[in-house]
């Protein structure tokens, strides 16, 4: 599974970690992270991700 | 300095720094203010500190109003040490009631300060905390400038206190927009954005707009460097509106580095294109522009070309440093093309291309290379550069779409 990297602040979401602080399981896909998640560091949206 | 009276009971208690002549890098010549502010209530409320070395004129502010051993609550609306470096030691002197910062800033008080028993009070969206007579609004603000940014806002006096947002390095004896000249002021304004915040305009678009969304009363916006905005908040509102959607003027910037000549040559042969086409533009010598007021420039041109002779199969540092630089702040909607001259090898203008191409700059030009000193042959290659410019300029105005190069 392929991280993704915020544009705007460089966080790196990696499918194998989730974000479970912040309600997503480990092992979540991108396409499977709800389309209301945002960044934990800065809050930017999944549409201000890219593929890493 | 005196401490300065807001409105009724609001006070500026910061600090001027008339010494700073780079800011990491970002070149202040007009030094800088660190500005902190205290409201006078039932719960006397300080906001924000100053760097580390000015503690003692923000103290000596302070106690021009009252004893700082009365303050309650200390807000944080920014962890960067210009802000915060005084706070050990004002937390330790005051012992106040409530730290108050946003969650990311407590992380980052927690990784800077390393004091898990600061009375720490994070603010959850929207929150209200009343003073007495006042009341206390925030917003978190986060990447305006760094995660844990935050706004405070004073819902009866209409003062928003911005942080880094809306500031300017501008340290004058002045506190008021009204009293400095305009010129200077939005010279300042416009740097500061084009080296501290051009990478987050998506985020100050969606701040703007949220801004308008709440129809949030403004009377005065008080950032944490430079002059208060109390007689024409909107002017720095509407600048901010303009710049995070990096809207070029229509001109073109030729920033360059050259070894022995020829490259400079060159870069005034494309200036030489540029003027018989109409084009507005500027040769900008890295040997005597500094990269922070070369970005100033960047941040409303609409095309950029760069030069560099080859140095060791490489690029010249200067220019090196330039491309890293302008790279972080990643300017958008630029037209771009590269020129250079060269002894054997010939890599920067590949290289100068390349690092374009990352930027997502539309690339109108393939480069344009030539070895050791050129002569007119060349020189008239470099003038048609200058027109392949200024042609697609003229598309870009008439609206017409412009594609890069392979």
């Amino acid at each position: 599974m392929k991280k993704q990297r915020c544009l705007v602040c460089g966080y790196e979401y990696d499918p194998e970690a989730g974000d479970p602080g912040n309600g997503v399981a480990p092992g979540t896909a991108w396409e499977d992270v709800p389309d209301d998640w945002c960044c934990p560091v800065c809050g930017a949206g999944k549409d201000e991700f890219e593929e890493v | 300095m005196k401490p300065v009276e807001l409105a009724k009971n609001v006070y500026w208690v910061g600090a001027i720094d008339w010494l700073t002549r780079d800011f990491h890098g970002y070149s202040t010549k007009r030094g800088t203010t660190y500005n902190a502010y205290l409201i006078v209530d039932e719960k006397i409320t300080l906001i924000d500190t100053v760097k580390a070395p000015y503690r003692s004129e923000l103290m000596h502010h302070i106690r021009a109003i009252i004893d700082p051993k009365k303050i309650d609550y200390l807000v944080v609306n920014h962890v960067e040490m210009d802000h915060s470096g005084s706070l050990p030691e004002v937390v330790k002197e005051i012992e106040p009631e409530k730290v108050i910062c946003s969650k990311m800033g407590h992380k980052a008080l927690l990784k800077h300060f390393h004091q898990e028993d600061w009375p720490y009070h994070i603010v959850t969206p929207g929150e209200e905390l009343s003073l007495g007579e006042k009341t206390l609004n925030f917003l978190e603000t986060r990447m305006l400038h760094w995660p844990d940014s935050m706004f405070t806002y004073i819902k009866e006096d209409q003062i928003v206190f911005s942080s880094d947002a809306f500031g300017q390095h501008l340290g004058t004896s002045e506190r008021f927009d009204d009293e400095v000249n305009q010129d200077v002021l939005m010279y300042e304004s416009t740097k500061y954005y084009a080296n501290i915040l051009t990478l987050y305009s998506p985020i100050v678009k969606k701040l703007i707009a949220q801004i308008e969304e709440m129809q949030l009363p403004i009377k005065m916006i008080a950032p944490d460097h430079g002059v208060i905005w109390r007689k024409n908040p909107g002017k720095i509102i509407d600048a901010y509106s303009r710049w995070c959607v990096n809207e070029g003027k229509g001109n073109a910037l030729i920033i360059y580095d050259t070894m022995w000549e020829s490259t400079r040559k060159m870069a005034k042969a494309i200036a030489e294109g540029l003027q018989e086409k109409g084009v507005s533009y500027k040769l900008l010598d890295l040997q005597v522009n500094h990269r922070s007021d070369v970005m100033t420039d960047v941040l409303d041109a609409s095309a950029v070309i760069l030069g560099c002779s080859t140095l060791n199969n490489g690029l010249l540092p200067r220019m090196a440093g330039f491309l890293m630089y302008m790279r972080g702040l990643r300017p958008t909607n630029i037209l771009g093309a590269a020129f250079g001259s060269f002894g054997w090898s010939g890599e920067a203008v590949k290289l100068m291309n390349k690092s374009m191409q990352e930027m997502k700059f539309t690339m109108i030009h393939k480069g344009l290379r030539v070895q050791y000193v050129p002569e007119d042959v060349h020189l008239r290659e470099c003038v048609e550069l200058g027109h392949t410019v200024a042609e697609a300029l003229e598309d870009l105005k008439a609206g017409k779409e412009v594609v890069s190069v392979e």
